[in-house]
């Protein structure tokens, strides 16, 4: 409760600077049409006028908020929670790309990761090529992805879910192999006296000591598969997600819709991340390893 | 003496580093008996832990023999001989203290019914009984070492190797383990290899103190207590004590250790 004031401070004082700014950016639009149809407008007129633009610039908060409001709560109370003009349905849709996408992302990252602890050649090979495929340029190489797995006849939720599993299988692959290589000598000298195998050693020490480092990776990794399937998105021309909705908006200027549509990403990302967050404070918890 | 159980003989040890090797061990010949409580004391570098560490298998001699109840290090570790207590307690903190002590015994593939009653009864031996579900941050420094040689007695190896185990602990907590470990050793009569830096410390706890020195590692000294086998703390005030820890001294000084 503690921390509200400063929050609160925050968040008043951006929302502050975000009007300036949309009076600031919607002003000559406003100015235009009002030279245009010969009428002079008072100061108070401008500013009231740049926040209800139909296509400003910059939307202002509010506008964003009713927008949001519009698309999702006010459609579920209309009982239309599922309409294809709702962002609960095109969030639906990306939130699904973007989970099986982290799935398999996370998957192949930890296996690669095991692959690097127990091989040599692995060790050697993998991280160069882990690391060259994360310096291409996404926007590049989804069109590719999505075309080369459309005219073998996959189309839809796939390609975008490899899209995100692309992109989050970096962090954890990084993040487990610091992982699972984070306990000491001492520890693996130990293990050693008790003439563990190295499955023993895996499950029993390895394994738990990258516990912390799983969820670090984890939640770098959610991030990217939400971009991973927002970009995948964008190639297709597609109608469905919140990548088309950022696209579509963009088309036709809707300002207002962008805006809404990397509100409701934005929104999605955080839970996802907060969930994972969650998930790691009850198992950090259960393994006895938060105080 | 009985056929020892720790055999080293003209052992040599030489680190290969990117400085140009490392004596780190040079004609090491030592018999342990069973039952021998034998304090390794030295300069640092002078090859105890090395030492340590080759009898257990963790490092390997490049020269000479070495065997453990007769076998070579890495067969006596397959057959559980020894358990090693290292300078941290190193116990892992997502499992209990009981969790830890099961550890070694899960590996060795332990019955259940058995890994439980063999907790319980170190747990008792170290004195820590009612602590198994407490995990270890919420123990002292001086509990957690008591955890890890209860760790180190879990599986009846009948050696106990100990590196610099009380290292770390202040002066008080370590009087108390001193004495409880020799309680210990009283009870269980295994054989004990105890790395140290304190000359009271080794006195106190040995029926033999290995006297080392570096560059290369050797061993300069070896001196037998005639100190009773029960020993109260106040012993470190008699007579006899102070001369042994005298010879141990003049020992040390005598391996020119600490001229540069
Ligand atoms: N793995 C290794 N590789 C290279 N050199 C090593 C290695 N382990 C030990 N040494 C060297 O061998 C020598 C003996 O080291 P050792 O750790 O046995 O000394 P110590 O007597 O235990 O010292 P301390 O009292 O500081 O613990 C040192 O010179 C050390 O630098
Ligand atoms: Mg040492």
């Amino acid at each position: 409760m503690r921390s509200l004031l400063p929050v609160l401070t925050v968040v008043m004082a951006i929302l502050a600077l975000w009007y300036g700014a949309a009076v600031m950016l919607n002003r000559q639009w406003t100015l235009d049409q009002a030279t245009r149809a010969g009428q002079d407008l008072t100061l108070a007129q401008i500013v009231a006028d740049t926040m209800a633009q139909d296509r400003p610039k910059l939307p202002a908060p509010h506008q964003v908020g009713a927008e949001l409001w519009n698309t999702t709560g006010a459609m579920v109370l209309e009982g239309r929670a599922l309409s294809k003009r709702s962002l609960i349905w095109h969030g639906w849709v990306t939130l699904s790309a973007t989970l099986l996408g982290f799935a398999i992302g996370t998957g192949a990252g930890i296996l690669l990761a095991i692959g690097i602890l127990h091989n040599r050649a692995m060790d050697m090979s993998v991280m160069p090529w882990a690391i060259a495929s994360q310096t291409i340029p996404i926007l590049a190489i989804a069109p590719m992805i999505i075309v080369v797995l459309n005219s073998v006849g996959v189309s839809g939720l796939v390609p975008k879910a490899i899209i995100s599993a692309y992109l989050s299988f970096f962090p954890v692959v990084v993040g487990m192999v610091a992982g699972f290589r984070s306990p000491d000598r001492m520890q693996l000298d130990l293990m050693n006296t008790w003439s563990a195998s190295p499955a023993q050693v895996f499950w029993k020490l390895r394994w738990p000591a990258s516990m912390p480092y799983l969820f670090t990776s984890l939640k770098v990794a959610m991030a990217a598969s939400l971009v991973g399937a927002i970009v995948g998105e964008l190639p297709t021309g597609a109608v469905r997600g919140l990548g088309a909705r950022l696209l579509a908006g963009s088309y036709y200027g809707q300002t207002v819709q962008i805006w809404a549509a990397l509100f409701a990403a934005a929104i999605l990302a955080a839970s996802l991340v907060g969930l994972i967050g969650l998930v790691q404070r009850i198992t950090l918890k259960r393994m006895g390893m938060a105080r | 003496m009985k056929t020892p159980v720790i055999k080293a003989d003209h052992l040599d040890l030489v680190f290969q580093t990117n400085d140009g090797p490392v004596h780190a061990l040079s004609d090491v010949s030592l018999g342990i008996g069973k039952g021998e409580f034998v304090s390794f004391i030295g300069p640092s570098g002078c090859g105890k832990t090395t030492f340590l560490r080759c009898v257990a298998a963790l490092e390997h001699p490049t020269g000479g023999s070495l065997t453990v109840n007769g076998m070579t290090p890495d067969a006596a570790r397959q057959a559980r001989s020894y358990g090693y207590v290292f300078q941290a307690a190193g116990l892992y903190p997502w499992r209990t203290i009981a969790g830890n002590i099961r550890l070694p015994l899960e590996i060795m593939g332990f019955p259940k019914a058995e890994q439980e009653e063999r907790v319980a009864r170190v747990l008792d031996l170290v004195d820590l009984k009612g602590f198994g579900r407490k995990y270890p941050w919420q123990l002292s420094g001086g509990m957690q070492q008591r955890a890890s040689i209860a760790r180190a007695l879990a599986f009846d190896a009948d050696i106990l190797l100990m590196d610099e185990p009380f290292g770390a602990l202040d002066e008080i907590v370590r009087d108390h383990l001193n004495e409880q470990l020799l309680a210990l050793w009283a009870r269980t009569g295994k054989t004990c290899l105890f790395v140290t830096h304190s000359i009271p410390e080794a006195v106190y706890l040995s029926t033999r103190i290995v006297v080392m020195s570096p560059r290369p590692g050797r061993i300069t000294d070896v001196i037998d207590s005639p100190l009773p086998r029960d020993r109260p703390l106040d012993i470190r005030d008699t007579a006899a004590f102070l001369e042994i820890a005298h010879r141990v001294r003049e020992g040390l000084r005598a391996g020119h250790a600490y001229d540069d």
